[in-house]
């Protein structure tokens, strides 16, 4: 690779000093001409019959130009993975973030005093709110046109035989761990202006995180409601945090078309917090029973899990998420049998999403968690027992994914080092040390049935370069990195390159900013850009110097030959000269990355992404036993990323997501409880703050991925995956007790001291 | 019933008819569309809307703009100079690698920066206090501590 100048530098974010002054503009920011502001009214009840709905009163209000219910909605529109969500209810209420009635106005607050002149009555009805009721026979059904209340998903995987492994096992261990509801709590809430042409063109100014998708989704919404051939284009404003909660399309985006359409006006909904904590789909709970085994040698010889996921009263992408949990259950670590089996079930609560991570936590929790125990059982100690298992590079692991890169067990060996395992382990003096290990897609993931993106690129006659990408910036710095990859083919400065990301009419197509794959892929569509760019520009070049192409060499902004450095021509220069003569051309080029991984087959074998991320956590905590407080006295985040394009940048993916991983293990958590929200504020909900902050190191261990751009890996989600479980070992290294339950609160570890006191274990 | 109103704006003399049911925060994002404030719950928990009045770190979202009588406002928008070169605690915020998506960072920036104005080196413990009511969900608030402890010499 020779030299690099620009990669692997601590390159700051491009975008920072736009951010760091006020100046950039997101979706709160933005207005459009003659926009009204929408409000969206949430139902009573978790369950209920509309029996009537009166906006007369709404209708009336000066300033009030629309008022939709359920009985607006052209042809019976449903949206979600399978259809099964109108953005207005009809007939039926089943959860309380259920939308009933919309109002476009001339001001928010004539928006908001409008929904309180909506009148409408219900029936209540009895709702079901817990998953394990809602798979008993005879249950009440939450759509009672499905007959049952377990989704029809296929989550199923089995490798070799758990059965006989069982019998061939030295020791086994059995628990059943569940997790909580937790909320992306993205600082800038969701917000869209929907705004159609006289031709019923839709534009569309979005926070999502899946623009080409989004598109997708407005496309098919204007052919049912009647306007067939339209063009739809999504304009991104600046993004105030994703974190997977803008994987998909919603009622409120939908719900702003269908107003804008009947106002002849653009309109414009944004969540206030409230709206935000209640109407955005949080991370799934679950309910995981797990066994693992291993032989006299600690060899791992199965594990077996089923899972039950609550869905909520609707299905979104969240509803694939074990299509992800998979990835830890049948490949992390060396284990040869497996079976795995997960139910989503509707309940007339919240529906789920994505969540930075998609299912790998609350697998991962489980399998590390009992992973400890099974060591236990075995007399063997929980490093030793992760040392002996651990992933290699060459592996093929039971689900055919193919290890390239793998540093897991330099990471391992990080957080042991650096946590002082051996003299800290095993004191049980109310201090103690945990770890736990990840494995994460790095390499994309082939979830449709193309997983790329294009990009194209164009130099101007000043000799810059646009780079047009289908990538999204979601905080997360792809804009950043693209630059530098481009600047390090070009020689270039990255101040020299322009990135434009943020309009379907002008980028080309990518899947979305998901699955920890924009480094990657993006990366790898602009290198391959960058690289026929750089052969166009580099053939002018030789012509106009007399020499052949691979005599010269590009920096700064400036051919040259090798030879003969005198013998140089600026870029622009080149560009001007293709320009400016007879039968001129343009210096553009495009580049469509496809990753070369495979979509699962029907058994869920194939090599789902091309790279793996690995990584270990390891953290000592001191356990207050009087009042079960846990304290984190040292963190370790040790992630294998392949070539670190730009360590500042993914330090902050770890720090990020390590902090994020912390709440949900010590206090996040969404109350739902009947239905309905208890703790839909900043004040009541626990995101951490820098008080709650512990000291975190972030550890780089970096190998060498052939297939990524200049040995890069995906690094947005692995942050906060294993931080739960590492916690939770660390406790039981401390105090004796596990905690099988999410979040691990003081009451939980009090409680379960005072059991273990009563000798319960 | 508007009522005038006259204070210090970024530096500037600012006379203004203002409805005294306003927060400072509507006056800025809705009234003069200085959208650089951010409003991240609109009830104080969240410190997206941080200014500095006289001084002190505020939550604008709570603020009744009438309060604002006479007093000195500073928003994000005066912070960096006029031609555009940015004060040492922003560029701190971007050589540190302190952004992601940004939108709690103009909050950060005039809660850290009331700080600095007051203290020339403030230690940790005063720089996580300066930022508590400040939520970041993206950073893990590791490089804006480590953005405002570099301008603050306490490295
Ligand atoms: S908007 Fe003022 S504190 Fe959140
Ligand atoms: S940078 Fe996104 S909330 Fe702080």
């Amino acid at each position: 690779m020779g030299d690099l100048k620009v990669i692997g530098k601590r390159i700051p974010k491009k975008d920072a000093p736009l951010k760091t002054t006020g100046a950039a503009v997101y979706i709160q920011d933005m207005k459009v001409p003659g926009m009204l502001y929408g409000r969206i009214l949430y139902s009573k009840y978790p369950h209920a019959k509309i029996v009537k709905i009166d906006t007369s009163k709404a209708e009336a209000l000066p300033g009030v130009k629309v008022v939709l219910t359920g009985a607006d909605v052209p042809n019976n529109f449903k949206f979600g993975f399978i259809k099964d969500n109108p953005p207005l209810k009809t007939g039926k209420v089943l959860s309380t973030r259920d939308e009933v009635a919309a109002v476009a106005a001339i001001s928010p607050e004539i928006a908001e005093e409008a929904l309180d002149l909506i009148n409408i009555e219900y029936e209540e009805l009895p709702g079901i709110f817990d998953p394990l009721e809602a798979m008993k026979e005879g249950a009440a059904m939450v759509h009672e046109e499905f007959k049952s209340n377990v989704l029809k998903m296929p989550w199923k995987f089995v490798a070799g035989d758990v059965e006989a492994a069982k019998k061939a096992s030295a020791f086994i261990a059995e628990d059943t761990f569940s997790t909580q509801w937790v909320t992306h709590c993205c600082l800038g809430t969701s917000g869209c202006i929907a705004s159609l042409d006289i031709n019923n063109n839709l534009t569309m100014y979005s926070n999502t995180q899946i623009p080409s998708l989004a598109q997708n989704d407005f496309l098919e919404a204007l052919k049912v409601f009647g306007f067939k051939n339209k063009r739809v284009r999504v304009i991104q404003c600046v993004i105030g945090g994703g974190f997977g909660s803008k994987l998909d399309t919603y009622a409120y985006e939908y719900i702003a078309i269908l107003l804008a359409l009947k106002a002849r006006k653009p309109v414009k909904i944004v969540f206030s917090r409230e709206d935000e904590f209640l109407a955005t789909s949080p991370r799934q709970c679950t309910i995981t029973k797990i066994s693992q085994g291993c032989d006299k040698d600690g060899r791992l010889t199965f594990r077996e899990m089923e899972m039950i996921l609550d869905n909520g009263a609707y299905t979104s992408w969240g509803a694939t998420t074990p299509s992800v949990m998979m990835v830890p259950i049948s490949s992390l670590y060396k284990v040869p049998n497996i079976f795995y089996r997960a139910k989503c079930v509707y309940t007339n609560n919240t529906y789920s999403q994505a969540f930075r991570g998609y299912g790998n936590p609350q697998a991962t929790f489980a399998i590390e968690s009992n992973l400890d125990q099974l060591a236990e059982k075995a007399g063997i100690d929980p490093l030793e027992i992760r040392r002996i298992n651990a992933n290699e590079p060459g592996e093929v692991t039971p689900q055919n994914f193919k290890i390239t890169s793998c540093g897991m067990k330099e990471c391992i060996d990080e957080v042991v080092n650096r946590l002082d395992w051996k003299n800290k382990s095993g004191k049980h003096n109310g201090r103690g040390v945990g770890m736990a290990s990840l494995i994460h897609v790095g390499g994309a993931a082939r979830v449709y049935k193309s997983d790329g993106c294009g990009t194209i690129i164009k130099v101007d006659d000043n000799g810059k370069v646009d780079v047009i990408t289908g990538s999204s910036e979601i905080g997360q710095g792809s804009e950043t990195i693209i630059s530098q990859i481009v600047a390090e083919v070009l020689g270039m400065s990255i101040d020299d390159i322009n990135v434009i990301n943020n309009d379907t009419d002008v980028c080309p197509w990518d899947v979305g900013a998901h699955a920890s794959r924009t480094t990657f892929v993006a990366g790898n569509s602009a290198l391959g850009a960058a690289q026929k760019i750089k052969t166009q520009i580099m053939e002018i070049a030789a012509k106009n110097l007399g020499e052949s192409p691979e005599a010269l060499e590009m920096k700064d902004g400036i051919i040259f030959s090798v030879k003969d450095k005198e013998k140089n021509i600026s870029l622009g220069k080149v560009l001007r000269k293709v320009h400016y003569t007879l039968g001129g051309r343009m210096l553009v080029a495009e580049h469509f990355y496809d990753p070369p991984n495979e979509n699962f087959d029907q058994n869920f074998k194939g090599n789902l992404s091309v790279a793996y991320a690995y990584g270990a956590h390891g953290v000592e905590v001191e356990v207050d036993k009087e009042t079960g407080q846990v304290k984190i006295l040292n963190y370790i985040a040790a992630h294998d990323v392949g070539k670190a394009l730009n360590p500042m940048l993914l330090e902050g993916q770890i720090y990020g997501g390590g902090l994020m991983g912390i709440g949900y293990a010590l206090g996040e958590k969404m109350i739902w409880d009947k239905g309905y929200l208890k703790n839909g504020t900043f004040l009541d909900y626990k995101m951490p703050t820098v008080q709650d902050a512990p000291p975190v190191q972030a550890v780089i261990v970096e190998t060498d991925e052939q297939a990524g751009p200049f040995g890069a890996k995906g690094i947005g989600e692995p942050g906060l995956v294993p931080t739960a479980p590492a916690i939770a070992n660390a406790i039981y290294d401390a105090v004796g007790v596990r905690i099988k339950d999410l979040p691990i609160t003081p009451e939980k570890v009090l409680a379960a001291l005072k059991e273990k006191e009563k000798g319960n274990p | 019933m508007k009522k005038e109103i006259t204070f210090t704006l970024n530096k500037e003399k600012t006379i203004m008819e203002v409805d005294p049911q306003w927060t400072l925060l509507h006056l800025l994002r809705e009234v003069l569309e200085m959208t650089g404030t951010k409003e991240g719950c609109g009830y104080g928990e969240c410190g997206a809307c941080t200014v500095i009045i006289d001084g002190e770190a505020v939550n604008s979202c709570l603020y009744p703009v009438m309060e604002v009588e006479g007093r000195s406002v500073m928003t994000i928008e005066g912070v960096a100079l006029k031609d555009g070169s940015l004060d040492p605690i922003q560029q701190a915020f971007v050589d540190e690698g302190a952004v992601q998506c940004g939108f709690c960072i103009p909050g950060m920036i005039m809660s850290s920066k009331a700080l600095l104005d007051k203290k020339d080196k403030p230690t940790e413990e005063e720089i996580k206090e300066s930022i508590e009511g400040n939520l970041c969900r993206c950073t893990g608030y590791v490089k804006i501590v480590d953005a405002i402890k570099s301008v603050a010499g306490g490295r």
